[in-house]
């Protein structure tokens, strides 16, 4: 059980720092989603089912639809796009990605 | 190499997410990040909570006819209460946030408290950086010298 | 005010490495794995007679801290309101965003009625298993909510939405109310505590649930309705 308990707390903290450092906001978002429901695994491994069913309803699901509506209304809902292909962004060159392969 | 005991990394863990999302509400600069900041502090919050009403050799609080001995409930019950409330308050920010997003245009906060300061002044009729306690002028102070020959010519 | 960014974020760092330091602290005074429990031990032992639930957190939740559940639906009430307030009325001839593809639509309608019977359930049972008002309401909330993800344009009837609210909330208190009327102090779970662990039991319990997870769900459902509603970016 340390073993499981280390990594999910060591995902949880990652996540949350990534959460301030991703430029994307969807990224962010979606890494706000995963510090939650590494929360609600967390409630689960410490005896609290209705505190982790909470968590896990709220917390990973309505929070995170109110948040994505939100970005969606907001305007920031997008990714790095260029024209009609996904540009990937690399460094500064923009490298293209090879949409003849079938 | 033996693993840290799971009572250690639970505490750091539930700390760690309130110092980052603390950190992170002061650093950011775009309003949205700062409401991702504050789901962060939250959770990390509730989970200090739960993690202090913890015992060993103990199962949850439901009663399913086995005489073992059970968590604490009282922090979960409260912890059941902080999360809802939680989700109440990310949803009036959202709204906030859309308000001040449809009124100036950008989420940016160097620009944002910028122009905010200035409708604010301007809506009290100063101009920006004063307020409406400054004295209007400066006193002139009196010269050392009228005073000296005005005592001279009384006395 | 500090000018320079830089010198701003190295002192949010400094400050956050004293908050961490205040808080590893106070949590070094905590033993892992016995907690003192003063009250929770006596809780532990009285619950399952006094109030007939085999969910202590339900009993703890609506039996001895039931005023914290009336403070906390007055919170989730007022915020929902408020950001209704906040958000404003949409323009007539907005656009619209158009209709989702046939499997949004399908599984949209597909999900409706089997969220449904799990939020009930959960609600429901809140008293016997883990669960509650509270997961079942936020249930319940995206099981409404969901098809009008699907159908962008259908017309949500807010005024239903707060009267179902108005009803519930108000169930709510008239139950803590007729116990006052009794004689006991309020919010007193009432009625008889039957069988513990099956589902006709501790008392009014069930019905406090109940009320609090329609509620919970009708308030959540019109929020998202009313964010929904906000007039999209021209993008």
């Amino acid at each position: 059980m340390e073993l499981l308990t280390l990594l999910i707390v060591f995902v949880m903290l990652v996540a949350a720092i990534s959460v301030l450092l991703l430029r994307n906001m969807i990224a962010a978002l979606a890494a706000a989603s995963v510090v939650s429901l590494a929360v609600s695994i967390i409630f689960v491994v410490l005896r609290a089912p209705d505190v982790a069913m909470t968590e896990a309803a709220v917390g990973a699901g309505l929070s995170s639809l109110i948040l994505a509506l939100g970005l969606r209304r907001l305007g920031l809902w997008r990714l790095e796009r260029g024209g009609d292909n996904l540009l990937l962004k690399h460094r500064g060159q923009d490298v293209q990605e090879d949409t003849d392969h079938g | 190499m033996s693993l840290p005991e799971p009572g250690m990394t639970l505490y750091a863990g539930a700390i760690g997410l309130i110092v980052i999302g603390i950190a992170g509400i002061v650093i950011s600069k775009n309003l949205f990040r700062i409401l991702l900041a504050l789901v962060i502090a939250e959770a990390g919050a509730n989970m200090m909570l739960v993690l202090a009403g913890f015992r060993f050799e103990a199962i949850a609080p439901i009663i399913t006819g086995q005489g073992m001995p059970m968590v604490d409930p009282v922090p979960q019950a409260m912890v059941l209460t902080a999360i809802v409330i939680g989700v109440g308050i990310q949803a009036l920010a959202l709204s906030l946030i859309m308000r001040v997003y449809k009124a100036y245009g950008t989420l940016d906060m160097r620009v944002l408290s910028r122009r905010l300061e200035q409708d604010i002044s301007n809506d009290a009729g100063v101009s920006p950086g004063s307020s409406e306690e400054e004295p209007a002028g400066v006193r002139p102070l009196p010269s050392p010298m009228g005073v000296i020959s005005k005592q001279g010519a009384d006395a | 005010m500090v000018e320079r960014r830089s010198v701003r974020d190295l002192a949010a760092l400094l400050f956050a490495g004293g908050l961490a330091f205040l808080l590893l602290v106070i949590g070094a005074q905590f033993v892992f794995g016995s907690a003192p429990m003063l009250i929770g031990q006596e809780i532990l032992k009285a619950a399952p007679t006094e109030t007939g639930a085999a969910n202590i957190v339900t009993a703890v939740v609506l039996g001895y801290r039931g005023i914290d559940t009336l403070g906390e639906i007055a919170i989730l009430f007022t915020a929902a309101t408020a950001a209704g307030l906040v958000l404003g009325k949409r323009r007539e001839n907005a656009r619209r965003d158009p209709d989702g593809g046939f499997i949004l639509v399908a599984s949209a309608d597909l999900l409706f009625p089997l969220l449904l019977v799990v939020g009930f359930y959960i609600i429901l049972h809140g008293h016997v298993t883990p669960g509650g008002g509270f997961q079942g309401g936020v249930i319940l909330a995206a099981a409404f909510f969901i098809p009008l993800l699907a159908r962008p344009g259908t017309p949500v009837n807010h005024g239903g939405i707060s009267l179902l609210e108005g009803l519930a909330g108000a169930a709510f208190i008239i139950i803590g109310l007729v116990s006052l009327y009794q004689g006991h102090e309020f919010l007193r779970p009432m009625l008889e505590k039957g069988q513990l662990g099956s589902l006709i039991s501790a008392g009014t319990l069930p019905l406090l649930y109940l009320a609090v997870g329609l509620k919970v769900g009708a308030e959540l459902a019109g929020l998202l309705a009313h964010i929904a509603d906000v007039e999209a970016e021209e993008s």
